[in-house]
């Protein structure tokens, strides 16, 4: 990696992550431990900033971490 | 004031519990069975005359002045090497004794130089003590004869000098130098009037052998022979303070000596449950920073970092502080500005930064630099136990029968700890080295790891999951633990996966650089071996999969039944002094102290009201996103104590643009240090002697920092973040950090029970200390887990996207050595520097020699992040493919080489591997040169400027 990366791109790749520890496990739901993570341990305006590139077509988001971001975000706006 | 007295019992305890009863000078007295007699007479408080013992390390009977009577028995036995028998009768004291005491202190003294009166030990000299205690009032053989008065001292070393002269050939030292530091550096050579101690071959001096200036044959001397240079120069300490030393996670306890507010030496306490009496080099030694003439004493501003920097009062500094960051606020929103807590400041001076941040600030923007550290362990083994910490204390090792020892390079980074592994090893535990590097634990005196897994860096998690499938397909597994402590169906998913093909020693083994017998050999021996402990540093943490590795070697444990009392368990070693107690202090962006989330409303609750405001519910940013949001533009102000994320962060290009996108960087330091350079108010810190607080080890031990002398900076650090936060309206009122400590009792389950009146009686307490457990967990999981069921995880190897290629076709890793401390702000301006005076390449002979480059040679190392220049050091410690260097100097920069690829869960950056380049090069790059400009150009103070 050189320089510095987009914000985005940085979050996909770090999304993406944690997508690639949940997708294996073997108990529970992957996608809800993705979004739990990103829930957990990311600051409103990152999760802001990744919804908004999921608005944008979420390009480079693995599959189940699509669905993660996606349910989150839903989750947040009826909160 | 006065010293802290110790007692020296003259031989080691005996770890029995078989009891024996003597008579010693008509007092019966009960002692454990293989206690030496001389021990048990000082159990009931009488000395016997001795030279040639001290209580640690074993008994060696060569000087003949503790010799005993024994009712019934022939002759005179030295007590020191004479076990107590049931029903002896023993004295102690009589007229033959007496005689034979005097003839012997007779003869050492004639060939004694009689310089007392001008001897750095008069009053701590313990021949002076015998020829006293045995009243010995005239020398027959008088002093002309051929004696070793007028040998020349060695004054190699930087902190003590050894005088020959006045050595008695006791062996205290060698024993010390074999026994406790385990390097084995010293020998007497010669025989009878010619035996003398030599450090290595006979042309070496102190400085050029083996010795690691631990300073344990320098405590174990009972006479001037070796002494601190310190002493020497000062003279006797009158009084002295039990505290804790300020470098590594070990945390060894010490006694401050001092003379008034003059520190003469730190002596390590034979009390101190982490370090029983040991010490290493820099708390030992390297304190000499704290009068450094670099260090900073005065607060300072200015505008811009293009200006020189201007002093001004604490008032003038703080208020600055205070006006930007509000200002900052109401511009950008109240998350534009966070803070940075240090790994090296004590606990209740983290929980302040924190709490500044959190009711001050009024956001979660606080991590500390735990961050780049161990934060995958923290989560990793919440995941798996249900608490982030170590399972063990220091003592559990003794009982270790196999030693995994993985990413952790304990006799550099830990090395009183290593210290106390190698004599258990040197007993008989086994040993697995799971590192890219053959660190020196591999083989050593003495010591020979009976497996060494020499991986690719960035392969931890594939190699535990070869370790997981061998002991699973072999049938090794501790079914009685499993079904017992652990998750059922989690097993049973995890198991599966790790006997999938992709997981076996054959096919990770190749992968990884690693025989696959090997692999194999290791599982079953850390299976089947007895007691398995698990010893693991940042070699684990820092990479992208390092949570996952964290989960692996947690698996490992629950697997074999490794867990839940002496002797085994899974031990973070961490890198830093107080690493585990700012992760307990709520450090980090999304939990409170005690590792709760700042999301748990009940939790919240409670620190809303003791607090009285409001706390965001939302969890704040990490350390990298702070970076990341700086540059994207929404991150504008930063509190760092303590800390030189500029160094220590990597990817240092990227540090510095997000430094510069900040319109306020406060920095809180003993020195201008790197990120300064890009401050715009300057705190002067204080050192840990000149404040109280407590720092908490890797053993979850929290150790009493006292204070020995006024901060010449004028504040403690806990008293400037309270003034900061006194300024920006959220008064925090303390008088002592004792009462911060209440405090931090009062919110925090897992310390209820921790009050400063409870460690000054018993010295230390291992968290969670509370009704359960008043004297605090020496061992966790006792019968369960803190979780309920121990939980497997799957820990999918997922290789790391920086990978070699063309460009980029070697692996670059990073550690620290033995006398440097992280950032070397501190041993940087000791004495230290001899031992280290740059950052070195380690490069196989193969790799040096297709690039050309021999031995010394300036390379230039190039990664995607960016280049620096060093010079090459060629050895074959480190397998083709990889190189490997030191942190310690800003002008090598090594973190301009890595990444900020990171940890999938909690970001901490992967420092262990980095793809890279080396070609040969005349010099320091195009680089350095600018930076070390900028820095210079930056460090100007008008002051300074004005009068030169
Ligand atoms: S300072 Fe330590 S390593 Fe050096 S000779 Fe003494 S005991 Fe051995
Ligand atoms: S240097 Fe000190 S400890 Fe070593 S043999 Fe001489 S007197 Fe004894
Ligand atoms: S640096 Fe670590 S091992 Fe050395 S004295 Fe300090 S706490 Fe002990
Ligand atoms: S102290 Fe026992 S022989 Fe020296």
């Amino acid at each position: 990696m050189s320089g510095h990366m987009a914000f985005d791109d940085k979050l996909v790749m770090m999304a993406n992550q944690i997508g690639k520890f949940f997708t294996p496990q073997r108990q529970g739901d992957p996608v809800a431990g993705i979004a739990t993570h990103i829930r957990k341990f990311w600051d409103p305006r990152m999760r802001a900033a990744i919804y908004a590139h999921l608005d944008q077509g979420g390009a480079g988001l693995d599959e189940p971490v699509r669905q993660a971001v996606a349910r989150l975000k839903q989750a947040e706006a009826h909160h | 004031m006065s010293l802290v007295p110790e007692t020296d019992y003259g031989t080691p305890a005996s770890k029995s519990t078989d009891l024996v009863t003597l008579t010693i000078d008509g007092q019966k007295v009960t002692v454990p069975a293989g206690t030496s007699i001389m021990r048990a007479a000082m159990d009931t408080g009488i000395q016997v005359p001795k030279l040639c013992a001290t209580d640690s390390v074993d008994s060696f009977g060569s000087c003949r002045l503790c010799l005993v009577e024994i009712a019934g028995r022939n002759g005179t036995p030295a007590s020191c090497t004479t076990p107590v028998a049931p029903g002896i009768v023993v004295s102690t004291q009589t007229e033959r004794l007496k005689q034979i005491r005097k003839g012997v202190m007779e003869l050492y003294i004639s060939d004694h130089p009689l310089d007392c009166l001008t001897c750095a030990a008069n009053g701590d000299c313990e021949l002076q003590d015998m020829a006293g205690a045995v009243g010995l009032r005239d020398v027959r053989y008088g002093y002309e004869g051929e004696n070793h008065t007028k040998q020349a001292k060695d004054e190699s070393n930087p902190y003590f000098t050894f005088d020959a002269s006045k050595c008695i050939v006791c062996s205290r030292c060698v024993r010390a130098c074999e026994e406790v530091q385990g390097t084995f550096a010293l020998t007497i050579q010669g025989r009878g009037f010619d035996s003398k101690v030599s450090p290595g071959a006979m042309e070496d001096n102190f400085l050029s052998s083996e010795c690691v200036s631990c300073g344990a044959c320098v405590q174990a001397c009972p006479t001037a022979t070796l002494s601190e240079k310190s002493l020497i120069e000062i003279g006797q300490p009158e009084h002295s303070v039990v505290t804790t030393c300020a470098y590594c996670g070990v945390g060894c306890s010490f006694k401050a000596e001092m003379r008034g507010e003059e520190l003469v030496r730190m002596v390590p306490y034979k009390d101190g449950k982490a370090n029983r009496g040991h010490s290493c080099v820099k708390g030992r030694f390297a304190w000499g920073y704290a009068n450094h003439k670099e260090r900073i004493l005065n607060p300072m501003i200015r505008e811009s970092i293009e200006q020189p920097w201007r002093e001004v009062s604490w008032e003038e500094a703080i208020g600055r502080v205070a006006s930007e960051f509000k200002r900052l606020q109401e511009k950008h929103g109240r998350l534009a500005v966070g803070g940075i807590t240090s790994s090296r400041c004590t606990n209740e001076e983290t929980y302040l930064v924190q709490k500044l941040i959190r009711g001050g600030f009024g956001n979660n923007n606080v991590d500390t630099c735990a961050r780049v550290c161990h934060s995958p362990t923290g989560f990793g083994l919440s995941q798996a136990f249900g608490t982030s910490a170590g399972t063990q204390d220091f003592d559990s090792v003794e009982k270790a029968d196999v030693i995994l020892v993985i990413g952790a390079n304990p006799t550099d980074a830990h090395p009183v700890f290593a210290s106390r592994m190698k004599k258990r090893l040197r007993a008989g535990a086994k040993l697995i080295v799971i590192d890219p590097r053959r660190t020196d634990l591999v083989r050593m005196p003495h010591i020979e790891a009976d497996f060494h897994l020499p991986l690719r860096p960035g392969t931890n998690a594939a190699i535990m999951n070869a370790l997981a499938h061998t002991i699973v397909t072999e049938g090794l597994v501790n079914e009685k633990f499993v079904r017992e402590f652990c998750d059922r169906d989690a097993f049973e998913y995890w198991a599966a996966f790790v006997s999938e093909p992709q997981n076996s020693p054959e096919t990770v083994g190749l992968m990884a650089g690693v025989a696959p017998e090997d692999i194999r050999g290791a599982a079953r021996l850390y299976a089947t071996g007895g007691n398995g402990a698990i010893y693991y540093g940042l070699g684990v943490t820092e990479h992208s999969q390092g949570t996952t590795t964290v989960m692996a070697i947690a698996n490992l444990a629950m697997v074999t039944g490794n867990l839940g009392r002496e002797g085994v368990g899974v031990n973070p070693l961490r890198g830093q002094n107080n690493v585990q107690g700012a992760c307990d202090m709520g450090s980090f962006p999304h939990e409170l102290t005690g590792y709760r989330h700042i999301s748990d409303d009940t939790t919240r609750t409670m620190f809303e009201k003791l607090w009285g405001r409001p706390l965001d519910s939302e969890p704040g940013l990490r350390i990298p996103n702070m970076f990341d949001a700086a540059l994207e533009g929404t991150f504008k102000g930063i509190y760092v104590q303590g800390e030189d994320i500029l160094q220590s962060d990597p990817n240092t290009s990227h540090v510095v643009a997000a430094l510069k996108a900040m319109e306020c960087v406060v920095v809180q330091d003993l020195f201008l240090n790197e990120t300064a350079n890009y401050a715009h108010v300057f705190l002067p810190g204080s050192t840990f002697l000149e404040k109280d607080g407590t720092f908490t080890n890797a053993e979850r031990r929290i150790n009493r920092v006292r204070k020995v002398m006024t901060p010449k900076n004028g504040l403690a650090d806990w008293e400037i973040t309270m003034a900061i936060a006194k300024a920006m309206g959220f008064e925090m009122p303390y008088k002592h950090p004792s009462e911060i400590m209440d405090e931090i009792a009062l919110l925090t389950p897992t310390f209820t029970g921790v009050s400063y009146d409870l460690l000054d009686k018993v010295g230390s307490v291992q968290w969670p200390c509370n009704e359960k457990a008043p004297l605090g967990t020496p061992t966790m999981h006792i019968g369960g887990f803190v979780r309920g069921k121990g939980n497997f995880l799957i820990t999918e190897y997922v290789p790391t996207e920086e990978r070699t290629g063309p460009r980029f076709p070697l692996l670059l890793t990073t550690g620290r050595i033995l006398s440097q401390y992280n950032v070397g702000a501190q041993t940087r301006r000791t004495d230290n520097v001899v031992w280290h005076d740059q950052d070195v390449l380690e490069i196989h002979p193969h790799d040096a020699e297709v690039r050309g480059v021999r031995d010394g040679d300036w390379v230039k190392l190039d990664s995607r992040a960016g280049g620096t220049s060093l010079r090459a050091k060629i050895t074959d410690r480190v397998a083709p493919g990889v190189v490997y260097t030191t942190f310690h100097h800003p002008d090598t920069q090594a973190n301009v080489i890595t990444t900020d690829f990171s940890d999938w869960a909690t970001n901490c950056p992967e420092y262990k591997v980095t793809a890279v380049q080396i070609t040969p090069s005349n010099g320091p790059g195009e680089w350095q040169k600018e930076y070390n400009a900028q820095a210079e150009h930056s460090r100007r103070i008008a002051a300074k400027i004005a009068a030169e």
